[in-house]
């Protein structure tokens, strides 16, 4: 009798799932998502959240367990079947193919046709109704949808999802590359999405948003299934607990300051194709956080500096020599002491199908770990290991690709090679996105080791809880312009978020527009 | 000599499954044909194939950087027309004309090199272009024509007495450890690994990929020098038409080898393996008497079968036979 409600309230019950690949990913894990409900996911990198959304998309198939959706068994081979059925992925990394236009990324596989050929006003009417139906008003649908900054093709994926029969909707990591007004806008749809009926998984490392959005949490931790419970029952210190299995309380860092007087780098209008007049100083021991939206030129500073984008004025100092500098090539910005964590670890921050090792001394083979050309393998073992050891990444051994690792693993082997070069400034580019709160404790305590060495570092992220808790000075971008630098005294989420609006009237609108 | 070791030791654990092709092949012609398993068969095979090992060496190197090299059919041509037109034509010595060669055909590879990384287009093209520019110059300076050089070049194909096997062939497989050796053990060989993999993930790592890639290029046309001194001394003569669709030959015993076409992936040793499926397989077939066309429809399909082989059983390595991906 309990058994025949819990099948008709649930969309989707999941019951002692497996998976196996060469160990056990996921563990005998119960599951189950009701109509009408926003139920997250959480777990450390490597728990089972991405492995049990594949299953459910029929993107893998289980070892064993079974599956059902409103009460009917449900075994999906593949992504086209699991549709047929109502559910919906919207994945990490992005599926859009970037040439195609947005109209036909939404309509991939089922665009208006007669006779093979596309109806194409049918086809961008429809498209234009899916982005508006997701408050994508300003959005046009012929271009291409690579040249969409990333924050609007995540949105364009949700459009597409929902755009087909959708009874079950997972999103993972969906706010990851969006900025806050995206991500409200995106809260308004799916608890819209949430009054129509429609389930939802909700996979996020940002624990804040967890609780602010989702209904229910399950908690997975080494592949099983920890507990299930509703979210207003549950404390963020509580959530962290449970998905790492150890107590918070040694977890509140404590904030210090090793700033000094001595400036390691000041930069003098410097300007390049998308960053204009930039001047600012950054001292040795400092963390100076970059905060702004997406597309406002964070990413573009830090490469315009580092010598990845061309400048075509302004110069930088790198104290105490008075020397103006501009760098044209990384090359010659590494052989001056500096360093860059990139944002996408997959196309530039490292060798995906090379090892640990290879990737760990990529940059330092010449200065440390040859002799005449001649490679000196033992001392390279030795450095990846101690180095491993000590940021303690997760790997068989360091003869691993680093695809196999997890995103927090492959995260402190991108770090990794810039601390075994002993770089004097380094330039972090979202160095927590996509990790876990383990992982993402280990990069903050490298960065306070940091400091503490007097390191200079200057570090960009969409997360600005975290700026606030890591960084000595906030400095906001907007529209390619250094707004305003804030320091902890006169800093407030207020008025750092009003500084990153401030060159963008067009940003200010669309986000007014959004909350009405 | 450690170092050497460890090259063996590999060789022999991952390239099983070439090795094995290589057995069976010539089982199944000691099967077929009573006069294949003989050391005379095998020590013509050796002496025959220098040249192609030459030149495939060079195309694994231009392969794992991610690029490609389809002039060294043409450079090997226009090396051996130089050696010709140094000797006959001016009565330079052999060690005059063999620097002459080596000196043009690098050359050529430093043009690939500079066009391809300096002005960003891809070596696909550039070299396609230099098929055929370089395949013209051959043929000005042989004015065409066969050129008959003589004993003096022969030393250097002629089987060595006491071992039975030519200079070329000892050359050959002495650049194949070599050129191992250095791709596995030298900072030059790691960086190349890694600009085939991802050039611009290199690039953030401040590292500059062009002097490397140019190198590789250059190292292609170097062989193909040598390669082409190896065919001038097995035929005494300079052909403006050696080497045509050589280009092809190198990259089947490159993919054969396991060597990947994105870049990133290679060993020379499996390419010097897939050079010995590719020249037992002919000179097997040339000794069953079978025709022209059923060599080519065999060799196409030997091809195909081999690398289906290895990306099978690279993937039973990763996954386990039973995978159900």
């Amino acid at each position: 009798m309990v058994e025949a409600m819990d099948a008709a309230e649930n969309v989707l019950s999941v019951s002692s799932l497996t998976k196996r690949y060469a160990s056990t990913v996921l563990d005998r894990c119960d599951f189950a998502v009701r109509s009408g409900e926003i139920h997250a996911l959480l777990g450390a990198n490597g728990a089972g959240k991405s492995t049990l959304c594949k299953i459910i998309a029929g993107l893998v198939p289980a070892t064993s367990g079974s599956m059902s959706i409103q009460g009917v068994a449900y075994t999906p081979n593949t992504k086209q079947q699991a549709e047929t059925r109502g559910v919906q992925i919207v994945q990490q990394e992005l599926e859009l193919i970037p040439t195609l236009s947005v109209a036909e990324n939404v309509f991939f596989g089922i665009m208006p046709s007669t006779l093979g050929v596309i109806r194409r006003r049918t086809l961008f009417d429809r498209a234009r109704d899916a982005l508006d139906r997701v408050g994508l008003h300003d959005v046009r649908v012929d271009v291409p949808v690579g040249s969409l900054g990333i924050g609007r093709q995540q949105m364009v994926e949700i459009a597409k999802a929902l755009n087909r029969d959708c009874k079950l909707l997972i999103l993972d990591e969906p706010t990851a590359a969006l900025s806050a007004a995206e991500t409200e806008t995106l809260f308004h749809w799916l608890r819209r999405l949430r009054n129509a009926g429609v389930g939802m998984i909700y996979i996020s490392h940002r624990l804040k948003e967890v609780a602010e959005i989702s209904d229910r949490v399950t908690v997975l931790r080494d592949g099983r299934q920890i507990t299930t419970v509703d979210t207003p029952k549950l404390s963020t210190e509580k959530m962290v607990e449970l998905m790492s299995g150890e107590s918070a309380t040694r977890q509140t860092d404590q904030y210090r300051s090793y700033a000094t007087t001595q400036p390691a780098l000041r930069v003098h209008g410097l300007s390049s194709a998308s960053v204009k007049d930039i001047s600012l100083t950054v001292y040795r021991g400092e963390r100076l956080g970059i905060a702004g939206l997406v597309g406002s030129g964070r990413t573009e500073l830090l490469r315009a500096i580092f010598g990845a984008d061309q400048c075509y004025r302004g110069h930088l100092f790198l104290p105490p020599s008075e020397a103006t500098i501009r760098f044209r090539h990384p090359s010659q910005a590494v052989a001056a002491g500096m360093a860059m964590v990139t944002e996408d670890r997959k196309s530039n921050g490292l060798l995906m199908t090379q090892s640990v090792r290879n990737n760990t001394t990529l940059n330092s083979l010449w200065q440390q770990f040859s002799n005449l050309g001649i490679l000196h393998h033992t001392k390279e073992s030795s450095v990846v290991n101690a180095m491993c050891a000590s940021m303690d990444t997760r790997c068989n051994s360091i003869e691993d690709d680093v695809a196999t690792l997890s995103g927090g693993n492959q995260q402190k082997v991108a770090v990794s090679k810039w601390l075994v070069r002993d770089s004097s400034l380094l330039l972090f580019d979202e160095p927590t996105r996509g990790i876990d709160v383990a992982a993402r404790r280990r990069i903050y305590e490298v960065l306070e080791s940091l400091a503490k060495a007097q390191k200079a570092m200057m570090i960009v992220s969409s997360d600005l809880d975290e700026l606030l808790q890591i960084c000595d000075r906030i400095a906001v971008m907007s529209a390619g312009r250094l707004v305003e630098v804030f320091d902890r005294e006169t800093w407030s989420d207020d008025a750092i978020m009003r500084a990153a609006f401030a060159g963008d009237p067009g940003a200010l609108n669309s986000s007014e527009r959004h909350r009405m | 000599m450690k170092a050497l070791r460890s090259v063996w030791k590999q060789s022999l654990i991952e390239y099983a499954g070439l090795l094995a092709v290589l057995v069976m092949l010539v089982l199944i012609f000691g099967i077929r044909s009573d006069r294949f398993i003989q050391v005379s068969t095998f020590v013509s095979i050796a002496n025959q194939i220098p040249a192609l090992i030459f030149v495939s060496v060079g195309m694994t190197w231009v392969l794992i950087i991610g690029g490609i090299d389809l002039s060294v059919g043409s450079m090997l041509a226009l090396g051996s027309a130089v050696v010709g037109f140094m000797m006959v034509d001016h009565g330079f010595s052999m060690w005059l004309a063999l620097a002459a060669c080596l000196l043009v055909t690098s050359l050529c590879g430093f043009c690939n090199g500079v066009i391809s990384f300096g002005l960003g287009i891809p070596s696909f093209i550039v070299t396609l272009g230099m098929l055929e520019i370089v395949r013209g110059l051959t043929k000005l300076v042989t004015n065409s024509q066969t050129k008959f050089i003589g004993s003096r070049v022969e030393p250097f194909g002629e089987p060595l007495a006491w071992i039975q096997l030519s200079p070329a062939f000892l050359a050959a497989f002495f650049v194949v450890m070599f050129s191992q050796w250095v791709l596995t053990h030298t900072v030059f060989g790691r960086y190349c690994i890694a600009i085939g993999t991802n050039r611009e993930a290199v690039r953030m790592s401040g590292v500059r990929s062009a002097p490397y890639s140019i190198s590789v290029f250059v190292i292609s046309g170097f062989l193909c020098g040598l390669a082409g001194l190896a065919h001038v001394s097995r035929l005494s003569s300079s052909d403006p038409n050696a080497g045509v669709g050589m280009e092809l030959l190198a990259i089947a015993a490159c993919v054969i080898g396991g060597t990947s076409l994105m870049g990133g992936r290679g060993s020379v040793i499996c390419t010097f393996l897939g050079v010995l499926i590719i020249a037992v397989l002919q000179s097997g077939l040339a000794q069953l008497g079978v025709t022209d066309a059923n060599k080519q429809i065999i060799t196409g399909a030997v091809i195909i079968l081999a690398v289906s082989f290895d990306v099978l059983r690279s993937k039973w390595v990763r996954n386990g036979p039973f995978d159900e991906t």
